[in-house]
């Protein structure tokens, strides 16, 4: 037994901040100090709080340490583990009271969330199915073979009102209902999406990196609710810790026998297999992405018929996303209505965030449904940075839309968020300030769905391209009035007669922007401006003659003399040769230089 | 694994360790000073004694922590109750067979071992 648990999070945002070499030292340290049996080092998924790794927290004081340096651990190591005394200067500040230290469930960033896709992740080791199992894992599994018939699976899950968590929020029990038909008679797949691909989302991987073998047991339930014995993870290759945690947590599933023949005596067989994306966007359509675990090119199909008639090799198959999963042996465990009671009418149980773009707290947060977006990005989120005003956030990603201030106190749910324009999506939020241009946002977004149309149809191969040469164009400032109206014609054009969802939803980016923003685009067709000052084309950068003092500080750091001038007289900026990269305003002392 | 039970004996044996990583004002505090004076005096073993024991016996609402020097230097090793809503207890020149009595009578118990106290060894 350890006195004392140090968890350092070992997810991909901390991963990158440097955790591993953390680890490597607190265990150096660890042994110098004489403390190896006395002090347990455990690497988990992540804690949320990204923007602050690495993180580490130490046990059972609920120390919390943030942007954790290799330097700090002797220190660390020395004063707290060994001798009892808190580091408070190395201690996240918000936790820092005069009273001593503040629980984190008591700061901004945790106080209004609700972990239960999350509930592991940060707390257990990730590589040790002991720990999942000692928070209640396999219980649920356990449960539905020995206590419920198939049926009454399928029940609960309708009756908690669990809705996917990938996008499109299709009732998750209903999805069920529909693939489990003649049960034994026929081959059937479960199948699980965490080819998460939307820029700026990454709920997915953190559930996978920091509690795999919630994903494992969700879908044996799965299987065992509409009979199959078969089930595929479908992840991205780009995602190699969670790849090697999974790996991981098969084989240790296996050979506790929680995967297998025969699980829990039950009779009930079933196992799981990996299979890797090549990061094809285009394969977290679901059509696509059977296609691709069926060996072909990552295409998607025309539906009807569904995946729940005809499926993966042609078979009854269902398809969730890891985050749907991740509810599933809570659900079972506290009972449908214990999920129901959480969210709003249409829109049950809590949603993973993932906060990025011009926010404080860039990382990931869980919060029951019905939460307004104001206090996500005010209170969980910590705010804009550098007092700028929010402008708007999207979510979504290529398929979904933006936000505008006018509906910053919408409470966030399937429903309200696609009566505005935008959509659930897989959980990315990216908060946008003064600073962005939403015709650039949008030529951004259009600019990853060109790239990543699989080109099977036209509207969506051809159809795309037109709108994104459109918006080059408007941000270049050779736009006209006729070019927004051919846009919006196009949008609802290609909307209409795509052959899947990418397509389907790849206008929506634009469409929005226009409904929320269109003076923007106004002002870059008339008046030939940029209000945001993004848009390149649309940009000059000039010096003041009257505070310009002659310093050269400015030409010396232009990267294409383009400014010219004498020590002591008034420097010039040739147009012609500027680049418009801003270094000459970042460098100037005295405010001389302006972008208009 | 072929049985429900077997899933239930890793639970109960990994209960306690992962029960240890949580955190909420109502928990019972046990603080064992641990600086150099106490660790000369054999601080240590007592923490871990009291560390295990509550693992062992899963009471997690019982967080053993350390600290620095209380200011009782002659008396160390010493050991600090806060239970919500209690006044402080201060356990005196502990052993870890003592902490374990304190632990069974004190915490367990709800009887304060007035033998061990501050106040008590005093008198």
């Amino acid at each position: 037994m350890y006195r004392s648990h140090v968890l350092v999070c070992g997810g991909t945002g901390c991963t990158s901040s440097g955790s591993e070499k953390i680890i490597q030292k607190l265990e150096e340290e660890i042994k110098k100090n004489d403390l190896t049996e006395e002090v347990a080092v455990v690497k988990t998924g992540c804690h949320g709080l990204c923007a602050l790794g690495p993180i580490m927290i130490v046990y059972p004081e609920a120390a919390f340490y943030s942007m954790v340096k290799e330097e700090d651990i002797p220190e660390i190591v020395s004063e707290h583990l060994l001798k009892g005394r808190i580091v408070t200067r190395l201690l996240y500040q918000e936790t820092v009271t005069p009273e001593g230290i503040k629980s984190l469930h008591e700061t901004k960033f945790y106080k209004k969330q609700h972990r239960i896709a999350l509930r592991n992740c940060g707390i257990i080791d990730p590589e040790n199915i002991d720990e999942y199992i000692g928070t209640h894992g396999y219980e649920a599994l356990g449960k539905v073979l020995t206590e419920m018939t198939p049926d009454e699976v399928i029940e609960t899950i309708l009756k908690s009102g669990l809705r996917g968590r990938g996008g499109a929020g299709f009732p998750t029990g209903m999805k069920w209902k529909f693939a489990s038909g003649n049960r034994g008679n026929v081959q059937k797949y479960v199948c699980c999406n965490a080819d998460e691909g939307d820029p700026g989302a990454f709920m997915d991987r953190s559930v996978l990196e920091g509690d795999p073998h919630v994903v494992l047991e969700a879908m044996a339930i799965a299987g065992y609710a509409i009979g199959a014995n078969q089930g595929y993870i479908y992840v991205r290759a780009e995602y190699p810790i969670a790849v090697e945690r999974l790996k991981i947590a098969i084989r240790q599933a296996r050979e506790y026998g929680l995967l297998g023949k025969d699980i829990f005596g039950s009779g009930f067989d079933f196992d799981i297999d990996l299979r890797l994306g090549a990061g094809a966007f285009v394969c977290g359509e679901e059509t696509a992405l059977m296609t691709s675990i069926e060996g072909n090119r990552g295409e998607p199909r025309p539906r009807p018929p569904f995946p729940a008639v005809k499926g993966l090799f042609e078979s009854p198959t269902i398809l969730n996303n890891v985050e749907t999963y991740a509810n599933i042996p809570q659900i079972i465990l506290h009972g449908a209505d214990w999920f129901a009671s959480m969210g709003t009418e249409k829109s049950k149980g809590t949603k993973v965030f993932a906060l990025g773009g011009k926010i404080n707290n860039t990382g990931l947060v869980e919060i029951p449904m019905g939460t307004t977006l104001r206090t996500v990005i005010e209170e969980i989120g910590g705010g804009i940075p550098n007092g700028k005003k929010f402008k708007a956030a999207q979510t979504g990603g290529p398929s979904g839309g933006c936000i505008p201030a006018e509906h910053f106190d919408i409470p966030i749910d399937y429903d309200n968020l696609l009566s505005i324009g935008s959509m659930m999506g897989s959980g990315g939020l990216i908060v946008m300030d003064e600073d962005n241009c939403m015709v650039d946002i949008a030529k951004f977004f259009l600019e990853f769905t060109v790239d990543e149309s699989c080109g099977k149809c036209t509207p969506c191969r051809i159809g795309t391209k037109r709108m994104y040469e459109i918006l080059d164009k408007i941000t270049k400032g050779e736009g006209t009035l006729e070019d927004i109206d051919k846009l919006e014609e196009l949008c609802l054009y290609i909307k209409e007669n795509s052959l899947c969802g990418l397509g389907q939803t790849a206008p929506n980016p634009v469409l929005s922007t226009l409904h929320y923003f269109r003076d923007e685009y106004i002002a870059h067709v008339v008046d030939k401006k940029c209000p945001a000052g993004v848009c390149k084309s649309l940009l000059s950068y000039t010096i003041d003659a009257d505070k310009c003092r002659g310093c050269t500080l400015c030409a010396r750091n232009c990267p294409n003399n383009a400014i010219i001038g004498r020590v002591k007289e008034v420097h010039v900026i040739d147009q012609s040769r500027c680049v418009k990269c801003g270094a000459c305003m970042e460098k100037c002392r005295f405010g001389a230089i302006t972008k208009k | 694994m072929k049985s429900l039970e077997e899933l239930k004996a890793i639970r109960e044996r990994m209960e306690g360790i992962v029960g240890f990583r949580s955190e909420d004002s109502s928990m019972t505090k046990v603080i064992v000073s641990m600086d150099t004076c106490g660790i000369a005096h054999g601080a240590r073993p007592v923490l871990t004694t009291l560390s295990d024991a509550v693992q062992e016996k899963k009471l997690s609402h019982i967080a053993v922590i350390q600290s620095g020097c209380m200011g009782l230097c002659q008396y160390e090793p010493t050991i600090a109750i806060e239970e919500p809503g209690q006044e402080k207890v201060i356990y005196v020149n502990m052993t870890p067979e003592k902490a374990l009595e304190v632990l069974e009578h004190h915490l367990i118990g709800g009887q304060i071992l007035s033998k061990y106290t501050l106040n008590g060894s005093q008198e």
